[in-house]
């Protein structure tokens, strides 16, 4: 996708457009188009296995599109290098590594996208008070990672993208195994972010407390968008995409390219 | 002390302090990304340059810092690959430097007598200008592994957040790799191919049993590592023995001792958790 500097501003967050992508020879994203515009508050749904998660990480460039665009802040991918605009929670279970690492240890990592090379500054080190007292994890900051419980691991890897200081802030499953007192911190950190001004896509597995802050839904199923609007209500296990305001399978099957509704 | 009237043995102890010191700054890098073995496929592929070069007739030092790089840069691409075959892939690359070298020195004309202390590390063995190599290239292993922590980290870390940083994750990989080779040479004049793994890895299981913190277990290995190393070389001074096997079972020794001193400690801390936990917990419902 081509761009012009001076229509930057009112360019999409982000742009994908006809995305395709096969995880070893099979397709998991069939002709996505994704758009999010600045400011927007963007839930992925889907069921397990329906691209949403290849979807996210195909963004961020993590598996490479076998057809199709993706522009961010209207910048082709191919020549994005505004890494620092970006803030990006990857789908894990835990925030550890083979050696112990305390808590602001992880979170500074995130500064990386700010400052590659040289020392923690002063800037540097408030913008990770900032992110871990977000999530309220301060009292843990010296604390290794390894005696944290998986709600608090969440916190972590949300802090670390918090401490970007990100105009886009991209999760994948951040609720995943998440407690309700845990998933309460998480919606508050989310609702400071949004209110300031963030735009957020993330993928969730149900709305749950989120609910409230969601401005649209994407569903997936089979790696086609089925749906592209208004969060569906009352998204319970029974609601899931499959079950019902989904459209035939001859549709996608028959035209994969062009089953995005957005388009 | 008598024994540093001996240039062999004053050589020998500045090897020893450069091994002791950056074995187990490039190893806490390796096992944070689950990768302790790694070290020891060096090892053995660098016995093929320690062949080449007593037959060629050249440094082995530097012989075999080629083809341990060589090597890393061979392993990280199939590491890279991440596929299921990789690990086939690598044990070839393990046993096909270690057999290659056994090969060379035989046919070579050399007996493989000749590559035993290159296994297992021999004081005596310390050559002046060895002392220049090993200077130069522990130089390096420290710049990469003090100069880019932060970084290094971060791709060890979690190499796909690092990626999203925009850092340059494929190079900093083979960096890692690249640096561990060169420690390998390092420690081989003292430690041996054969057992230059265990100090990259056992000073660090040693650390971390006491620490919370990367940089805390990133020093406290260095520390643990230089300790072990000079006791060790100089243990080997009055005993008979490959001053290697000394060195490792020193740091298995301290290894135990660490674990000893950490259970009281992980007790008293997880009591410090639980009683931190249950504040928490409270607070959250509140809220």
């Amino acid at each position: 996708m081509q761009s012009t500097p001076g229509q930057a501003a009112d360019q999409p967050v982000i742009s994908l457009r006809g995305a395709t992508a096969s995880l070893g020879s099979r397709p998991v994203l069939r002709g996505v188009d994704l758009t999010v515009h600045r400011g927007e508050v963007v839930a992925l749904l889907g069921a397990n296995g329906s691209g949403k998660s290849t979807a996210v990480r195909a963004v961020v460039g993590q598996v490479p599109l076998a057809d199709g665009e993706l522009s961010l802040f209207g910048t082709d991918f191919k020549r994005f290098r505004a890494w620092s605009r970006i803030g990006y929670v990857p789908q894990r279970t835990t925030a550890a590594g083979g050696v112990p690492a305390t808590v602001r240890e992880v979170v500074s990592a995130g500064r990386l996208a700010r400052s590659r090379f040289g020392l923690l500054r002063k800037a540097d080190k408030d913008a990770v008070s900032r992110a871990l007292s977000l999530v309220d994890m301060d009292a843990y900051a010296d604390a290794s990672v390894n005696a944290l419980s998986g709600g608090q691991h969440q916190r972590v890897l949300i802090a670390r993208a918090l401490a970007v200081e990100p105009e886009l802030l991209i999760m994948d499953e951040p609720m995943a195994g998440v407690d309700l007192a845990n998933q309460a911190v998480l919606a508050h950190a989310l609702r400071t972010q949004v209110a300031a001004g963030t735009t957020v896509l993330l993928v969730l597995h149900e709305l749950g407390p989120l609910e409230p802050l969601i401005d649209r839904a994407v569903v997936l199923r089979d790696g086609c968008v089925v749906h592209d609007g208004p969060p569906p209500e009352a998204l319970g296990q029974h609601a899931l995409p499959g079950h019902d305001h989904v459209h035939p399978h001859a549709a996608h099957d028959a035209e994969p390219q062009r089953t995005g509704l957005l388009s | 002390m008598d024994l540093l009237d001996y240039p062999f043995m004053v050589r020998a102890l500045i090897a020893a302090a450069l091994v002791g010191i950056t074995a187990p700054a490039i190893g806490t890098y390796l096992v944070q990304r689950r990768q302790a073995v790694m070290g020891d496929g060096l090892g053995h592929v660098a016995m093929t340059g320690v062949a080449l070069g007593f037959v060629l007739n050249t440094s082995p030092v530097w012989m075999a810092t080629l083809v341990a790089v060589v090597g890393a840069v061979g392993m990280e691409l199939i590491r890279s690959r991440g596929k299921t075959s990789g690990d086939v892939a690598l044990a070839m690359l393990f046993y096909g430097g270690l057999a290659g070298g056994v090969m060379i020195i035989s046919v070579g004309g050399g007996s493989t007598a000749k590559l035993l202390s290159a296994m297992f590390g021999s004081i005596t063995t310390v050559a002046t200008e060895d002392v220049t190599a090993v200077a130069v290239l522990s130089a390096f292993v420290l710049a990469v592994t003090i100069g880019l922590r932060r970084q290094l980290f971060a791709v060890c870390q979690d190499e796909e957040f690092a990626r999203v940083t925009g850092l340059p994750v494929r190079l900093l990989n083979l960096l890692i790799m690249v640096t561990a080779a060169v420690t390998v040479t390092v420690a081989m004049r003292i430690v041996g191919l054969l057992l230059v793994s265990a100090m990259m890895v056992i000073p660090v299981a040693a650390a971390q049993r006491v620490t919370r913190g990367f940089t805390a277990t990133l020093s406290l290995a260095m520390a643990i590592g230089l300790v072990v190393s000079l006791t060790g070389t100089v243990t080997t001074y009055y005993v008979e023995a490959p001053s290697g096997a000394a060195i490792v079972l020193l740091a298995i020794g301290v290894f135990m001792a660490m674990t000893a001193l950490s259970t009281p400690l992980a007790r008293r801390r997880a009591k410090a958790a639980r009683a931190a936990e249950e504040v928490c917990t409270r607070d959250d419902v509140k809220v």
